[in-house]
């Protein structure tokens, strides 16, 4: 079978397109809106939908994110559910739907258990943030069995020899962080950001996605230029955060995401 | 020298690292520096140094004859870190991760702190070899352990709150870490126990197990012999795996790592890992971890905050599976118990920390023959505890 996230990133390519990738946390406000909310975003144009998986301590996330992730624990979120939730939304998208979980959420579930249901469910890709290659041994193998793609990341202090080990074990894209920081950081240095990604294109055919730090349409533009997806993630769930009470809350998020997303079309140029 | 861990930072299952990309070339860097360093017999020299004339080791071995003679059993002797400057264990560790900081041309360091006394001992090993310093602290623990967050700021560190979470040390180790990964080029993160990912474990064990080593020559020196047992409470784990590292091989001594029961196990509410926990990763290394069925990090309870951690170091975890340390756990009311004994039969105020071990020895020593020898690791001093203590004992100061 051929992967969503696979067959979008050729689509948009052929077409000399940019990914734009839209991230949530599961479960915030509730795995209900969230049905909502993917719906929502893939009808703004976002190509592929990150979902958050909630955990009590997420190290490489910012406050925003970890708010987030504290509402959907609130509200009774846990893996098993959000695997259900992919499941129902399956019969109504089949936009490319990518799973970013912490390592201990899917170790207790585990590997091998989880990479089967979230296949069955209907899940493309995972991103686990804090699993490097060296650590992802159990994971690999079941992941690549169920025809799940492993994104590897790789960031700006990351050397020329885990430039290469990283970015050829990637697999549906590699996500390259940005900045030195946590989400929600702030993006200054672009420069540095087209010098790295171009390093990644020299070593992987695999699409390059950029995230960590992108905000703004203008944000959104600069970096479409030189990735092949442009990753928004915090500035998405600040919106669904500071609206949790307000009916039209979907189609705030969507119009934050309509614009993002036709500041990348005014700038896209073939990729390499 | 031992042979764990592996290349991978491995002990058996057990250890590892779980980081984000950002942060994996800094600790790469780290276990380089840190592999010259461990063979350098320089840098040796100059901790060493450190050590003897700014820490003030040896800390005495000092038997506890009154106590010895109320539980009238095993021969009972405490390993006195309380001695230590600063008044634990810790600054041995803070002391050797500063000097690699300097090594590595690190001009700011960074830690987490939960009782305050990693804090205060790497405020102070900074203030001395004049590195910048901040300090996570959970603003729970900061109320909790007021003097402790004016002591470091006397030493000129900044304490910065955390608001997350619990408000506690977990919360105080995801910030640092953030912290670290923001700022990795010029900063050194000093982690205070055998936690996190590799070679922090490894490194710190190293680091603590100076404590072993003197006990052991010392314990030859008193009773020609040695011990009978270890005792240790055990919380990440550093002053335990500091004293018990040195015997390791000596088959016939036992080791008893106490953790903090809190409430009672049943109860939900402690920080007794093997107990009620079971192996997954946090803060970068797999390992017995408290946690719900979904892996979810459970909050944790102990009137000892240096015991309240939901993660234990993951070298434990294995000799808790091979077998060779054996754990139990001590509640509050044992702990404060603990605390009151040795204050009124030794002249020593403990921390509650350390009062959970001296807890242990109350239950172990008279089922022991009286020629049999404890070792018991009076791994900080009570100060810090006065206020908390008179709290629950409700005298107002």
């Amino acid at each position: 079978m051929i992967n969503r996230l696979d067959a979008t990133f050729d689509r948009l390519r052929a077409d000399g397109r940019k990914a734009l990738i839209a991230y949530i946390m599961a479960g915030d406000p509730s795995l209900q809106e969230t049905e909502t909310l993917v719906l929502e975003l893939e009808k703004a144009g976002a190509d592929v939908i990150e979902l958050g998986v909630p955990f009590s301590d997420p190290i490489a996330d910012g406050p925003v994110i970890q708010a987030a992730a504290e509402r959907a624990l609130r509200s009774g979120t846990s893996l098993r559910k959000i695997l259900g939730t992919v499941a129902s939304l399956r019969a109504r998208t089949q936009v490319p739907l990518v799973l970013m979980a912490y390592y201990n959420t899917i170790h207790a579930m585990g590997e091998a258990t989880f990479c089967r249901l979230a296949a069955e469910a209907g899940v493309d890709g995972l991103i686990v943030p804090d699993m490097p290659p060296e650590e992802a041994g159990p994971l690999e193998g079941p992941a690549s069995v169920a025809g799940l793609r492993l994104i590897y990341l790789l960031a700006p202090t990351s050397t020329p020899a885990r430039r290469t080990m990283v970015a050829r074990r990637s697999r549906g894209f590699v996500y390259y962080v940005s900045l030195t920081g946590i989400t929600g950081a702030k993006l200054t240095d672009v420069g540095d950001v087209r010098r790295n990604v171009e390093k990644i294109r020299s070593v992987t055919d695999v699409p390059v996605a950029v995230g960590f730090g992108i905000a703004t349409p203008q944000d959104a533009s600069r970096v479409a230029e030189i990735a092949d997806g442009v990753i928004v993630g915090t500035a998405i769930v600040r919106q669904i955060g500071e609206h949790q009470q307000d009916p039209h809350m979907p189609e705030r998020v969507g119009r934050l995401v309509r614009s993002l997303k036709s500041a990348m079309a005014g700038t896209a140029v073939p990729s390499a | 020298m031992s042979t764990i861990p592996d290349q991978r930072g491995r002990f058996g299952d057990f250890g590892g690292r779980y980081v984000p990309e950002t942060l994996m070339p800094a600790i790469l860097e780290l276990e380089q520096a840190y592999a010259k360093a461990r063979q350098d017999r320089a840098f040796q020299a100059e901790f060493a140094g450190y050590l003897k004339r700014f820490v003030g080791r040896p800390t005495s071995l000092y038997f506890a004859e009154r106590l010895t003679m109320r539980l009238g059993g095993a021969r009972i002797y405490l390993k006195r870190e309380d001695l230590c400057h600063t008044g634990a264990h810790k600054i041995n560790n803070s002391i050797g991760q500063a000097l690699l900081a300097i090594r590595m041309k690190k001009t700011r360091v960074i830690a987490e702190t939960g009782a305050g006394q990693h804090g205060v001992a790497t405020a102070t090993a900074a203030a001395m070899f004049g590195l910048a310093c901040e300090i996570y602290m959970g603003t729970e623990d900061m109320q909790r352990q007021a003097l402790n967050v004016f002591r470091m700021r006397l030493l000129g560190a900044t304490v910065t709150g955390v608001e997350a979470g619990s408000r506690t040390l977990k919360d105080a180790i995801n910030e640092a870490m953030r912290d670290w990964t923001t700022n990795v080029r010029t900063t050194n993160y000093i982690l205070g126990s055998v936690l996190g990912p590799h070679p922090y474990p490894m490194m710190i064990r190293d680091f603590q197990s100076v404590i072993g080593r003197e006990a052991r020559k010392q314990i030859l020196a008193l009773e020609g012999k040695l011990p009978d047992c270890l005792v240790a409470c055990v919380g990440g784990g550093s002053n335990s795996i500091g004293l018990f590292h040195a015997f390791l091989k000596d088959k016939q001594v036992k080791m008893v790592g106490v953790e903090a029961a809190g409430l009672g196990v049943e109860s939900g509410k402690h920080a007794a890992r093997f107990a009620g926990g079971r192996p997954g990763v946090l803060h970068g290394t797999m390992t017995y971890l408290l946690q719900d069925e979904d892996g979810q990090v459970n909050l944790t309870h102990s009137v000892s905050a240096g015991l309240d951690y939901a993660a234990v170091g993951p070298e434990h975890s294995y000799y808790h599976d091979t077998g060779r340390i054996h754990y139990t756990s001590a509640t509050d009311d044992e702990a404060m118990a603990a605390f009151d004994v040795l204050a009124r039969e030794e002249g020593i105020v403990p921390a509650l920390e350390s009062a959970h071990a001296v807890a242990e020895v109350v239950k172990l020593a008279p089922r022991l023959k009286k020629r049999q020898v404890i070792i018991v690791n009076l791994s900080g001093r009570g100060d810090k505890d006065v206020q908390q203590v008179a709290r629950i004992k409700g005298v107002t100061l």
